[in-house]
């Protein structure tokens, strides 16, 4: 049992992470809520982990429900939270310890959607995992909507934090991942920054100051598609790629731990994030591969998909593509 | 934000032998007394501990001292994510960095969500120690204000700063603290305590009502003792707290003077003046001049000149009051 008595779906692994409080370095209160109880682990890790085909499975679920709450709320972005879609229903439905019964758990992974403008990808995962019901996502962004069109974090249960203003996720993640280790809380936090984001300054303050700190509870996963919302110029026009060059060679400098992955994979995302939690002395930055508008061909790779809402046809056209890939994750697992 | 203060009456100490003590040290004194009482303070600096007196802290509880190097905007957003797990960060830099640097991260992480993280602005105003325009804040009032939610504080003097620090500490809640640089008289009787939102009475006089906020208020009593030798009774009328606004002692001063006069070390826009125009524009229009930086920036010099070049002195202020006597 998870220590708010309802099964977490074996996301959790205990062998990779530190388990037991550490004592408090500071003298500071115990935090006693932290304490995981050895029964209740022992559960955790007796408990398998979803199969690949099931984490595809509900990845593929995701898209639809998101190209769809787009199209109901005709405004939003969409080429970002297809890309991202494999990687958060990665951390939600497989790696992150949390209690979506009790998201204020103090003992729950954080995760920080530091690319805010794909919030509907992480709300619609939310709603999946059981935070809130997903008829509630056809509200995005309407009036009085819990799901406002960036994260708000006091508006919606497990938003950690606020974010919308681009390269501004990192440094509250960094801030919790230090609060951890003052306090010698086990909890990993997680923050998904996007490849035109990390151009901001502040990215790389909160680079250098983690990796000064060793905060190796702290990952962040770059969703690494190759396209920001307009691009930069060359000679001949405008290039669409790569906002900035070679992101993993860059932390890496900056004192980071680098891991590459597929993030369409389930089995390379997979990997890639327990060895992220795994590894100790730095923190780590996952660099994922991945394709905007990644599920939809119309939309995969090209930024004017960015910010647009798709037509009726264009809505019917993507939820059959879905389809389709969702019957051939069974002929899959079949052959 | 409004306040439903009750106007404070305080007798200040004589400004004669008044004694003398920088804001900024009590500022690092009075962290490692809050310490003592609240395991979850924390102090995050940016590269300024032995300016801002942070390295008082440092020394004392080095376990809650973070060095966040100079990169403002990643010390607010480390302090937002501290803040949600129930730590209570003072930011330690200058208030031209905290207000300007820093503002969007500010806005984003602490001043939307209302975060516990309580912010300070070191070396406010121009009395910087010569260090110019650059590192001078005229314009950190107006910022914060404008800002939903966060209250805005400027203490006159040691024994205020402290106890507004207490005060700080006890509430919840995202705040801009001004802590100035050079020593200043003490004019609060050590058992005066600050309240987040009443102004404080000084003095009481039917021809002119002066306003102060900061360490200006001292200035403002210098001119105070200006006008009445010169037969002019003043009140005086403290701001300690600049949002929310003790918009019912500035109304009744108002009522019971029928001019006002500010003064701040900050620019007249969108600061102490500005606040005052706005509760009096609205609730009580009174004949008011406004005593501060004419939207200018400062320059490098000594306190004494820019006090003087930048019109802050006592007697622009008693001559601001004069003028609103004589054409009102
Ligand atoms: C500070 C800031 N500047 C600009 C924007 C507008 N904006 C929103 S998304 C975006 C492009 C982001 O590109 P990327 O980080 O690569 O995200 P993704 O490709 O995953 O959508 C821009 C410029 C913003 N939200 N914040
Ligand atoms: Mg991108």
């Amino acid at each position: 049992m998870a220590p708010g008595g309802a099964p977490l779906p074996g996301g959790y692994n205990g062998a990779t992470m530190p388990l037991g409080p550490a004592k408090a370095a500071t003298g500071m209160k115990e935090h006693v809520a932290m304490t995981v109880d050895a029964a209740s682990e022992r559960a955790n890790q007796a408990q398998s982990r979803p199969s690949l085909d099931e984490l595809r499975r509900t990845s593929a679920e995701a898209r639809k429900l998101i190209v769809q709450a787009i199209h109901h709320a005709g405004a939003g972005h969409l080429g970002g939270p297809m890309s991202a879609a494999d990687l958060l229903v990665a951390l939600y439905f497989d790696r992150m310890r949390i209690d979506p019964a009790r998201p204020d758990w103090p003992g729950r992974d954080r995760f920080i959607l530091s690319k805010g403008h794909s919030s509907i990808a992480l709300y619609t995962v939310l709603a999946m995992r059981g935070y809130f019901p997903t008829e509630e996502l056809m509200t995005f962004d309407a009036a009085h909507s819990r799901l406002q069109g960036h994260p708000d974090m006091h508006a919606l249960p497990g938003l950690e934090m606020s974010t919308g203003s681009l390269g501004q996720g990192l440094s509250p993640g960094a801030g919790m991942a230090l609060g951890a280790k003052v306090r010698g809380d086990a909890f990993h936090t997680w923050v998904m920054l996007g490849d035109g984001e990390i151009q901001e300054g502040q990215i790389w303050e909160a680079a250098f100051m983690a990796a000064r700190y060793g905060l190796d509870n702290l990952t962040a996963i770059l969703d690494y598609n190759g396209l920001p919302q307009f691009g930069w110029p060359q000679r001949g026009g405008f290039t669409r790629e790569i906002p900035i060059d070679d992101p993993g060679g860059k932390f890496r400098a900056f004192g980071w731990n680098v891991l590459e992955c597929d993030g369409h994979d389930h089995a390379s995302i997979r990997e890639a994030l327990d060895a992220a939690q795994a590894f100790t002395g730095q923190p780590t930055c996952v660099v994922a591969h991945t394709v905007k508008g990644k599920g939809v061909s119309y939309m995969e790779g090209d930024f004017n998909w960015h910010a647009k809402v798709p037509s009726d046809e264009q809505l019917a056209s993507a939820l059959s593509e879905l389809d389709d890939q969702i019957a051939a994750i069974g002929e899959e697992a079949a052959a | 934000m409004t306040s439903s203060a009750t106007t404070q009456t305080i007798d200040p100490l004589p400004l004669a032998g008044a004694r003398q003590e920088a804001l900024r040290e009590v500022w690092g004194q009075t962290l490692v007394e809050l310490a003592a009482d609240y395991p979850d303070l924390v102090v995050l600096d940016g590269d300024l501990a032995n300016s801002t007196r942070a390295d008082i802290f440092a020394a004392a509880v080095p376990d809650r001292f973070f060095e966040m190097g100079i990169a403002e905007q990643n010390m607010v957003g480390v302090a937002a994510g501290m803040a949600t797990l129930g730590f209570v960060p003072w930011l330690s830099t200058f208030a031209a960095f905290m207000a300007n640097r820093a503002l969007d991260q500010v806005r984003i992480v602490v001043a939307q969500p209302h975060l516990n993280v309580k912010m300070c602005g070191g070396y406010t105003g121009i009395l910087t120690g010569k260090t110019g325009k650059t590192h001078q804040s005229v314009e950190d009032i107006a910022i914060f204000r404008a800002m939903p939610g966060v209250a805005t504080i400027a203490p006159a003097d040691a024994v205020e700063l402290r106890s507004a620090m207490r005060a700080m500490m006890e509430t919840p809640g995202p705040m801009y603290l001004r802590v100035t640089r050079d020593p200043s008289p003490t004019i609060f009787p050590e058992e005066y305590e600050f309240r987040i939102g009443p102004g404080v009475l000084l003095r009481d006089g039917g021809d002119v009502g002066l306003v102060g906020t900061g360490v200006q208020t001292t200035r403002v009593l210098e001119a105070a003792d200006l006008l009445a030798s010169e037969g002019i009774a003043a009140s005086v009328l403290h701001l300690p707290t600049l949002k929310p606004i003790d918009a019912g002692a500035i109304v009744a001063l108002a009522e019971r003077t029928g001019r006002i006069v500010t003064a701040e070390d900050h620019s007249i826009i969108g600061g102490l003046g500005s606040a005052v125009a706005e509760v009096l524009g609205e609730q009580r229009p009174t004949p008011m001049r406004r005593v501060g930086l004419r939207d200018v920036y400062g320059e490098s010099a000594p306190n004494e000149y820019l006090i003087e070049a930048y019109g802050l002195s006592a007697g622009h202020v008693a001559r601001a009051a004069r003028e609103v006597i004589e054409r009102a």
